[in-house]
């Protein structure tokens, strides 16, 4: 089945099953491999990407669903100039990151907060990253990165 | 200064605009994906592999032990473990075939195609018979390793004292738990060798094994972007690597090998679990210890892996930071038909520094005096004696704690409890409660490891740039970053212009492993003395002393400049092995936490408010990374307290195989921490700085379990501390 959608402000079209799920379309099919796979059954949050705005598991994702939607990734977050997103930035500063691997299902969900959520509180950036596991920080560093990209954003 | 700056790391970049490619991210034409099949059986033989004739094989490659071009044994430290069962298997989820074919989905179906036939045959279970039982797995007697520390006279102290307290404690399986799943890919290269490239902390164990494997050495191993290790990457990616060489070589086209996440649980090492008794003799008037008897045993599994190791480590540190005149430690490490255990973050410390942790709150109990008290008079301070016999110097144990003490009394709201990281208010019936421990780990490898090993760097000049060779892995803990600060430093130049080489075994020497908190401590110091040589031969080449960037511009040769460091034994460590007496550490990190906790008294949950700790790192090269990898290690660390646990079924295979149910702390569980650093110079490291790669894990499970004890009352002496057990434990209060 041909399946278009936007990818990261592009169009793209790609011949697939619709049961298909996003992850590997992205992954395997348009080679877009900044999402990752932890899991494959929606526990990790390693393979997060916005649909239309909203935060989702790839894994979990059939292609079909995005059928004309807007889909976002981690590539897709910076401005096309390629200036960081204030979360990749403070990511950066705050040591957000260690082994990455986990790094852009957070980016993309703290991009969904800051777009939704205008001041969230440390419980609330930690309830909002709740569905994404880290392993190497403790998420210390990753609450103090999100809180602080979104004090940058609000004073911008 | 770069040194003690928060560099930003090297690799952050290629992070956070997901541009760092990770094996799986990588696809070269042509490339199949292989898929495992393994036992179904603790133990069993082997009585045929056949291929279902029904299922069309025409696009898969099949691998068996007969397959396999040159030894069938994963080279380590024993040769016990074969890289394909052949005729038996020893353990559940041992591999038995491979397959590989044009997508996943393929491999997967073809998996279930291959027929083996076995014959079950009783397993040995129980690591407490295993010593000696007629049921033989390892060698004659199933013992990896059995070892003695002992100083003093501690069997006639002990039964000379009046006040002897006994415990016993014990404690599960952990998981590593990296987020990236074991991955390995194999490229059989035009010249007829062959390239492996994958997720790895130690590219040279792989080319030990591989050589055996293929009956050649005509390989290189390169580290892709790696997402976590904790351990689980040391000495396991080496049986991957084997598996997708076998395959790809068989093909004549490079096989990716990726594990489903349910098959990584299942299949890999994991932390040893372990029963550990203590005897411990005290002086009841002044609260000292007098004499300890510690009996340690751990479960290895059915291959030896590095399973010695993880018992010396455990034998030496089993006291914890306490002064002792008569000790008696011995260890042992047993063989048993389950998955064999491994590496992971602390080596055998974790374990035993919850029992010790226990230990010690048990002496209080007993005695009446406070936990904290009976800690301050036992601590080690400078001059004390370890049970090798090593003489302490520098000891931060003192100042670790009361620096933690300290900062856990900053900041309080007016309740004096600290509040919930997760927010929200206290369910009906909670009791808060708070727990201090303290621990000490021994920083690089044992004795004289680093002497024998003599692990090498080099760095480059290559046009204006510098490079730096070496085989120790970025695996997360941010080596790629600390090692160019080094050298810039040491330069006098701008760290941009300082760059790692890949970690590729055909231009890198052998730095030695990436493990036992050793990288940055030990290898970051060859690096230092590489750097240091590089000036010296750019002097000696332009016949003139001076900066770095003047002698650059009097160079008039283009080619590269590049020198050699070799691990340089400037220590004097004295150390035995065969009576594992002297020096047996380089030195020593000292770490404090102090946690607060809410016991759900309804449902047993532990709760976590707010984690402080304070951890003498030597120098903080780069306190954004070390303070990162103290607090990763510290939720690791709660997690092994009280939600991690790998259920086990009457084959020995995890039943909770999925992150569904192997339960690791999210953002709502994990505590807002405090991460303070106490600074006390290694002389042997670079700027000062010891190996902090391990510690954080050793200290919060006996702290977790001191605050649900001040909280309400329940004793627990077992990890994990899942809801069941406290709640049981809180009946029997
Ligand atoms: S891979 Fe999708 S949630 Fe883990
Ligand atoms: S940075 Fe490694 S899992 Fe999060």
């Amino acid at each position: 089945m041909r399946i278009g959608f936007t990818l990261n402000g592009g169009e793209v079209a790609v011949d697939a099953l619709p049961m298909a799920r996003l992850l590997d379309v992205l992954r395997e099919d348009l080679r877009v491999t900044g999402t990752k796979e932890g899991c494959g059954e929606g526990e990790c949050g390693a393979c997060t990407v916005l649909i239309d705005g909203r935060a989702v598991n790839a894994c979990l994702v059939p292609v079909v669903q995005v059928q004309g939607a807007a889909v976002t990734t981690v590539e897709g977050l910076a401005a096309p100039e390629g200036r960081l997103h204030p979360v990749q930035a403070a990511f950066l500063t705050h040591g957000g990151a260690q082994c990455g691997i986990c790094t852009p299902g957070f980016l993309v969900a703290a991009a969904e907060l800051l777009a939704h959520t205008p001041r969230p509180t440390r419980p609330q950036v930690r309830e909002a990253l709740a569905g994404n596991l880290c392993r190497c920080t403790g998420y210390q560093k990753i609450v103090d990165a999100v809180v602080e990209a979104l004090a940058t954003e609000a004073g911008a | 200064m770069l040194i003690g700056q928060d560099l930003i790391r090297a690799d952050g970049p290629a992070k956070v605009t997901g541009q760092a490619r990770y094996v799986d991210d990588v696809r070269p034409d042509g490339c199949l994906y292989g898929f495992t099949v393994r036992s179904p059986w603790a133990h069993a033989r082997i009585d045929g592999i056949e291929l279902d004739p029904d299922f069309d094989w025409t696009d898969i490659t099949v691998c068996t032990a007969a397959d396999i071009p040159g030894e069938n044994v994963v080279a380590l430290m024993t040769d016990d473990q074969p890289v394909l069962a052949d005729g038996v298997v020893r353990h559940v989820a041992e591999p038995v075939a491979l397959v590989a074919g044009p997508d996943r989905d393929r491999a997967l179906a073809a998996s279930h195609h291959v027929r083996v036939a076995y014959t079950p045959l009783t397993p040995l279970m129980d690591p407490e018979v295993s010593a000696g039982n007629a049921h033989r797995i390892f060698r004659d007697d199933n013992v990896y390793s059995r070892i003695t520390v002992e100083h003093g006279e501690a069997e006639r102290v002990l039964a000379e004292t009046d006040t002897v307290i006994t415990g016993t404690y014990r404690v599960g399986l952990q998981e590593q738990l990296y987020i990236e799943p074991q991955g390995m890919m194999a490229i059989p290269r035009a010249d007829g060798g062959v390239t492996l490239f994958g997720s790895m902390q130690c590219p040279y164990y792989i080319v030990k094994a591989l050589k055996r494997v293929l009956g050649h050495d005509d390989l290189n191993v390169v580290q892709a972007v790696t997402g976590g290790g904790f351990g689980g990457k040391e000495e396991y990616p080496s049986i991957v690597a084997a598996h997708a060489a076998v395959l790809a070589l068989k093909a004549g086209r490079p096989v990716k090998l990726i594990y489903r996440r349910d098959d990584d649980l299942r299949a890999t090492t994991k932390r040893h679990p372990a029963i550990m008794h203590y005897r411990v003799a005290v002086d009841r008037a002044t609260g000292k210890l007098q004499a300890a008897h510690v009996k340690l045993l751990f479960d290895g599994g059915a291959y030896n892996t590095l399973s010695p190791v993880v018992n010396s480590r455990a034998v030496l540190h089993a006291l914890g930071p306490y002064a002792c005149p008569h000790v008696k430690v011995e260890g042992l490490m047993v063989a048993t038909n389950t998955p064999p255990n491994g590496a992971f973050r602390g080596f055998g410390a974790p374990q035993v520094m919850f029992a010790a942790e226990r230990h010690m709150d048990r002496i209080a109990r007993e005695l009446g005096r406070s936990p904290l008290e009976l800690r301050r008079l036992n601590l080690y301070q400078d001059g004390d004696v370890t049970p090798s016999g090593q003489r302490l110097v520098d000891v931060g144990a003192t100042q670790v704690l009361e620096l933690a003490l300290k900062e856990a009394e900053a900041g309080l709201p007016a309740s004096g409890v600290p509040d919930r990281a997760g927010g929200g208010g206290a369910a009906a019936r909670v009791a808060p409660g708070r727990g201090v421990a303290i621990a000490w780990h021994g920083c690089g490898f044992t004795g004289n490891g680093e002497a024998a090993l003599k692990g090498q760097a080099d760095v480059a000049i290559e046009g204006d740039r510098v490079v730096i060779y070496t085989a120790s892995t970025d695996i997360g803990q941010g080596t790629d970053t600390i090692f160019p600060a080094i050298v810039a430093e040491v330069l006098g130049i701008s760290v941009d212009r300082v760059a790692n080489a890949d970690h590729d075994t055909a231009t890198v020497p052998d730095s030695g492993p990436t493990v036992a908190s050793r990288t940055a401590m030990v290898v970051g110091g060859v690096v230092k003395q590489a750097a240091e040589k590089l000036l010296a031969a750019l002097q000696a080449e332009v016949g003139a002393e001076g900066a770095f960037d003047d002698l650059l511009a009097q160079r008039k040769s283009a080619a590269p400049l590049r020198v050699r460091a070799q691990y340089r034994d400037d220590l004097g460590l004295v150390w035995d092995p065969a009576t594992y007496r002297g020096d047996a550490y380089p030195t020593y990190g000292w770490a404090c936490v102090i946690v607060d906790v809410d016991v759900d008294l309804d449902t047993g949950e532990v709760l976590y408010r707010r984690l402080v700790s304070a951890t003498d790192v030597g120098k903080a090269l780069n306190p954004v990374l070390c303070t990162g990898q103290l607090e990763g290690g510290a939720l690791q660390g709660l997690g092994y307290a009280t939600c991690e646990e790998v259920v086990l079924d009457d084959q020995g295979g995890m039943r909770n195989n999925r992150l569904t149910n192997y339960i690791i702390p999210t953002a709502l569980d994990a505590p807002e921490m405090v991460t303070a650093l106490v600074e006390i110079p290694f002389s042997g490291g670079p700027f000062g700085a010891k190996g902090i790669g391990e510690i954080p894990h050793d200290v919060p499970a006996a702290a977790v379990a001191q605050a649900i004890e001040a909280a309400c009352g329940a004793v627990l002496d077992r990890l994990p501390m899942t809801p069941e057990r406290v709640l049981a434990a809180l009946q029997e209060s």
